[in-house]
């Protein structure tokens, strides 16, 4: 059995061996004792050659029912939007993928003015005016953001809402919990936070205050609100939001944001069970040297082109080892890559269009659940894209419906409420510019039939 | 020299995009809006709104694809040529895993699917966990980690909960050799731990005697590359493992350079209790330009208790189960007795049984250390992973690895006349070499890094691991030919020429970039992080 991936050749393997001055290969691996070398063979299935292993592959894809095959009202984190055919093409190219973290600038000029341009454009988005060149997701981007304003305020406490990303608050209170912070998760009854609950908690022992907008229920919370009485406060804003919202949401910047992340996924990745996406990250000038992770700057050579190059790397693990800002390293290049293109090709007026559709679907879905009896929107606040509605019955059971329909219903509430039994037959649907009328008008009809 | 002029004269910058475009293009068009829509104003409230339209460029689907086109040709990639960067294991991304990993069968899943709807994805991901497993020689793992970074800050808390179960919260020391890799230090204080540095011998390896000092009873864990940054192998390691154990700490293995080992050895034989692998190092997935990457880490049976959750389980279907299953841990506590008990099926990687089975997510892990990513890892890098190891199989991989041992030492005897050694004994599938002998002659290590770039090859790593001096660490993998090594030294034998002869001309490189030599120190002076629209008077 020959490997298309070794190069070697057995004649060139012997004239290598002859050259080091060595018999066999194994005296290369004399100095691993014998009391751990391996005496057997792994246990590793046969090998597949490549036929056999697309068709193997493929069979597990097959497997599986996709977003293709069934129209989902899912979302809690991970959208199906449309994406450009051009982003797997362009991101597809080998010499982008193939190529390792840009550390010699003169050979990787292309990821580095893409990685700028993709810092320059999360930048225009949010307002602020430093990005850096991703994290792995929102959810961990979010956690770094929080360990940021730790290190910068000194305060040992970070706070939060209900209505913040269950699963972000889990990675949260991992991160958070093996450095001794405590994190503070206020109520939201209402589905949105109330600034009120602030007020007793605000000052130099609280760091950050962590509010999601659009939040996890899909409701607008009181930025402007929170972002008003921090401001005169040594507690940081952090805001974590949605990237498309943000043609028609004020962007963070205005409302007082001290540092804002969010996840990148709904820019031009698909949805890939969860991963690989990538988180963003931005902030004020004023804390450009404590962001966590890779940033591209601009700079010039002796003749004075213009070129890019990794920088400010003092703050990186390679450099300051312990006294980094993270241990962040690699991080997600190509899939911010995608976000970049996604959003050169969609433009203003592209990415308003999605943002619109995706407003507007959503409250049409909505309206026509809430009239189907024994339905109602379960909160009052203003939304987009996602809402959560009571079911009249256990919403295992309209989803078990819903998918012998074809289609994917809502997350059940009560999967990341479980103690807020008012929320037990709460619903959370999302209706991207993805979802059609056909689909849409489908599920009202199947959720009517429902007894 | 008139090779050099005429390519500087032929320099043009490629606008950025915020720099082209025109009022009025557009790359993608949506289908129209196709039910009843009340205007925005009337569904958002004005204080939340934007009040102008996001300023992002007006480009036409041409523009964008000639732009990254254009980016792409000035970028380098392992596709373009050799990458022998030491510790990152560059070795071919094979393309059969590109299509694999694009099925619309794997892309286009949503995490919060049902269960059922996604068994051949958590079969993927349950086997991918076998198959590391193997190779570790540990019991269990998880797949969340996004990258070898993240895996040892997971790592590390599976330690801390560890010894917190077991009451020892005054265990608060990571020992860390002074050649480890940057993360390592910086996870140990990501996690709250202190850090202790242990020296290295004259051979390179931990000193033993060192390591005996500093472990105690505030000793949490070891953490240890084997072979270690400088390529090569803890000749002690049985030694280590037996004195960080017997001080009640754990052993950490940072996966890295797992591609000198595969089939010789693994880390759990060698006494280590946690393991990460880099997917996209040792298991060919492709970097990126700086990910994604995937960090899983395999653990002994003492920390599976504390592995992040979920956990992907299997076990045989019942007869009436009901088509959804869906996850979440009150979800789970309400359908507790419809489920067979979890963990206590035997899984043979040989045979497909799974037309019998059925695979799920366990959130049932009370002494869990919780979620350390949103949803449960990077998928798709963990598919091209998967279908690596399934391609090569146990030969395969061993192969791997001897030829990786084979070419870095083929490389290491033959470049040992030109640049020093600082040690000279058998390496592992990377060396080090010392600029020590050039700095003499005023041309520092990365002088000669960057004259390599103008013979069309990636430098290797330069300036680690920090105990060596104008370190240059090469790692030229195991899928080179013997063609290209050979040129390689070739071309190091000009370099190492043209230092006795001409050094001058190598402060002065790269010549044929399509840029020269970029002033980082003034990149990090003057910081120029975005493009910034221009003021118009």
């Amino acid at each position: 059995m020959g490997y298309p991936y070794l190069s070697l050749t057995e004649a060139e393997r012997q004239e290598m061996l002859a050259a080091i001055g060595v018999g066999t290969v194994e005296e290369l691996f004399s100095d691993i004792p014998p009391a751990v070398r391996l005496q057997k063979e792994l246990d590793l299935p046969e090998p597949l050659p490549e036929s056999q292993l697309i068709r193997h592959v493929q069979s597990l894809a097959a497997r599986n029912v996709t977003l293709d095959d069934y129209a989902s009202f899912l979302g809690a984190g991970i959208y199906d939007h449309l994406i450009p055919r051009a982003v797997y093409h362009l991101a597809g190219r080998s010499e982008f993928y193939t190529a390792y973290t840009p550390y010699q600038a003169e050979v990787s000029q292309g990821i580095l003015q893409a990685i700028f341009e993709y810092q320059s454009l999360i930048c225009l988005l949010t307002g602020m005016d430093v990005a850096n060149a991703s994290m792995y997701d929102g959810a961990t981007a979010l956690a770094e953001a929080a360990l940021m304003a730790v290190n910068i305020t000194g305060g040992r406490r970070v706070i939060t809402f209900e209505s913040l990303h269950p699963d972000y608050r889990a990675v949260l209170a991992t991160y958070l919990k093996t450095r001794g912070i405590e994190l503070v998760t206020l109520p939201t009854p209402a589905g949105v936070a109330n600034p009120e609950f602030l007020r007793p908690l605000l000052g130099r022992e609280t760091a950050a205050v962590l509010l999601q907008q659009p939040n996890f229920l899909g409701l607008l919370e009181p930025v402007s609100d929170v972002g008003a009485m921090l401001a005169k406060s040594p507690t940081m804003f952090v805001a974590s939001v949605d990237p498309i919202s943000l043609a028609l949401l004020q962007p963070p910047a205005d409302y007082g944001a001290d540092i804002v992340v969010g996840e990148g996924q709904p820019l031009g990745n698909p949805p890939a069970l969860g991963g690989p996406t990538f988180g963003f990250m931005a902030t004020r000038e004023k804390y450009m040297r404590r962001l966590p992770g890779r940033i591209v700057g601009e700079t010039r050579d002796a003749a004075g082109n213009r070129g890019f190059v990794l920088t400010l790397q003092t703050r990186e693990q390679h450099i300051r080892r312990e006294r980094a800002t993270s241990n962040i390293c690699t991080n997600a290049a190509l899939n911010a890559l995608m976000g970049t293109i996604y959003l050169a090709l969609l433009g203003p007026h592209g990415l308003t269009e999605v943002a619109t559709q995706c407003l507007q679907k959503s409250h049409y879905t909505a309206e026509r659940i809430a009239a189907l009896p024994g339905w109602k929107l379960m909160f009052s606040a203003p939304f987009y894209q996602e809402f959560a509605v009571q079911a009249p019955v256990a919403p295992e059971k309209v989803n078990a419906i819903l998918l012998a329909h074809k289609i994917i219903g809502g997350l059940p509430l009560r999967k990341m409420y479980p103690h807020r039994s008012e929320w037990e037959n709460g619903l959370l649907f999302c209706v991207t510019e993805a979802r059609t009328a056909e689909e849409i008008d489908r599920l009202i009809r199947v959720l009517e039939g429902l007894k | 020299m008139e090779e050099e002029k005429n390519d500087k004269q032929k320099h043009q910058d490629i606008p950025l995009l915020m720099e082209l475009g025109a009022p009025g293009r557009r790359g993608y068009y949506l289908p129209a809006m196709d039910v009843e829509a009340s205007p925005v104003a009337d569904l958002i409230p004005q204080q939340y709104r934007r009040e102008d339209t996001v300023p992002l460029p007006e480009l036409s689907e041409i523009d964008v694809v000639r732009h990254f086109t254009g980016l792409s040709r000035r970028n380098y990639g392992v596709d373009v040529g050799f990458y022998p960067l030491g510790s990152c294991t560059m070795k071919y991304n094979p393309k059969v895993n590109e299509d694999l990993a694009a099925l619309p069968g794997f892309t286009r899943l949503h995490p919060y699917q049902p269960e059922a709807t996604i068994q051949g994805a958590l079969q993927l991901m349950y086997e991918l966990e076998k198959l590391l497993c193997e190779l570790a020689g540990l019991e269990r793992a998880t797949l969340a980690p996004a990258a070898g970074a993240h895996g040892e800050i997971t790592g590390l808390m599976l330690i801390k909960a560890y010894h917190a179960d077991r009451g020892e919260t005054d265990r608060d020391e990571i020992i860390i050799p002074d050649s480890a890799h940057g993360t390592n230090p910086a996870s140990a204080h990501m996690c709250g731990f202190k850090v202790v540095e242990v020296a290295s011998n004259e051979r390179g390896g931990v000193s033993l005697d060192s390591l005996r000092q500093l472990t105690g009873r505030k000793t949490a864990g070891l953490m240890l590359t084997n072979p270690n940054t400088l390529g090569l192998f803890e000749e002690d390691i049985v030694a280590i493992s037996e004195i960080v154990h017997a001080a009640g700490g754990l052993l950490y293995y940072d996966g890295a350079n797992a591609n000198a080992i595969l089939g010789k050895t693994r880390p759990g034989d060698m006494g280590f209790d946690i393991v990460h692998f880099n997917l996209h190092k040792t298991f060919s997935t492709p970097h990126g330009g700086g990910g994604p990457g995937s960090g899983p880490i395999a653990v002994s049976k003492e920390l599976v208790p504390y592995l992040p959750v979920p956990v992907v389980e299997v076990r045989k279907k019942k007869e009436q189960r009901t088509p959804v299953a869906e996850g979440g841990p009150a979800f789970q506590a309400n359908n507790r007795e419809e489920s067979a008990p979890s963990g206590s099926y035997c899984y043979d990687l040989h045979k497909d049984d799974s037309a019998d089975l059925e695979y799920y997510f366990d959130y049932d892990r009370p002494r869990s250390i919780g979620k350390i990513k949103g949803f449960y890892g990077n998928f798709l890098v963990m598919v091209r992973a998967y279908a690596y190891i399934r391609q090569m199989g146990a030969a395969g991989l061993k192969q791997v690895s001897e030829d990786a041992v084979l070419a870095a030492n083929y490389l290491m005897r033959k470049l040992a006349p030109y640049y020093d050694l600082p040690y000279n004994r058998i390496c592992k599938h990377e060396f080090v070499l010392s600029g020590r002998r050039q700095k003499e002659r005023g041309v520092r290590t990365l002088d000669i890094a960057k004259r390599l770039l103008d013979y069309g090859i990636h430098a290797p790593t330069i300036y680690f691991p920090l105990v060596v001096e104008e370190a240059l660490m090469i790692e030229p993998t195991e899928t080179e030919t013997k063609a290209t090594l050979d040129e390689f030294v070739a071309v190091m034998r000009s370099i190492a020429r043209e230092v006795e002869q001409e050094p001058e001309k190598l402060k002065g490189a790269p010549y044929h970039t399509v840029v020269g030599r970029l002033d980082e120190a003034k990149a990090a002076r003057h910081p120029v992080l975005r493009w910034r629209a221009p003021i118009s008077g």
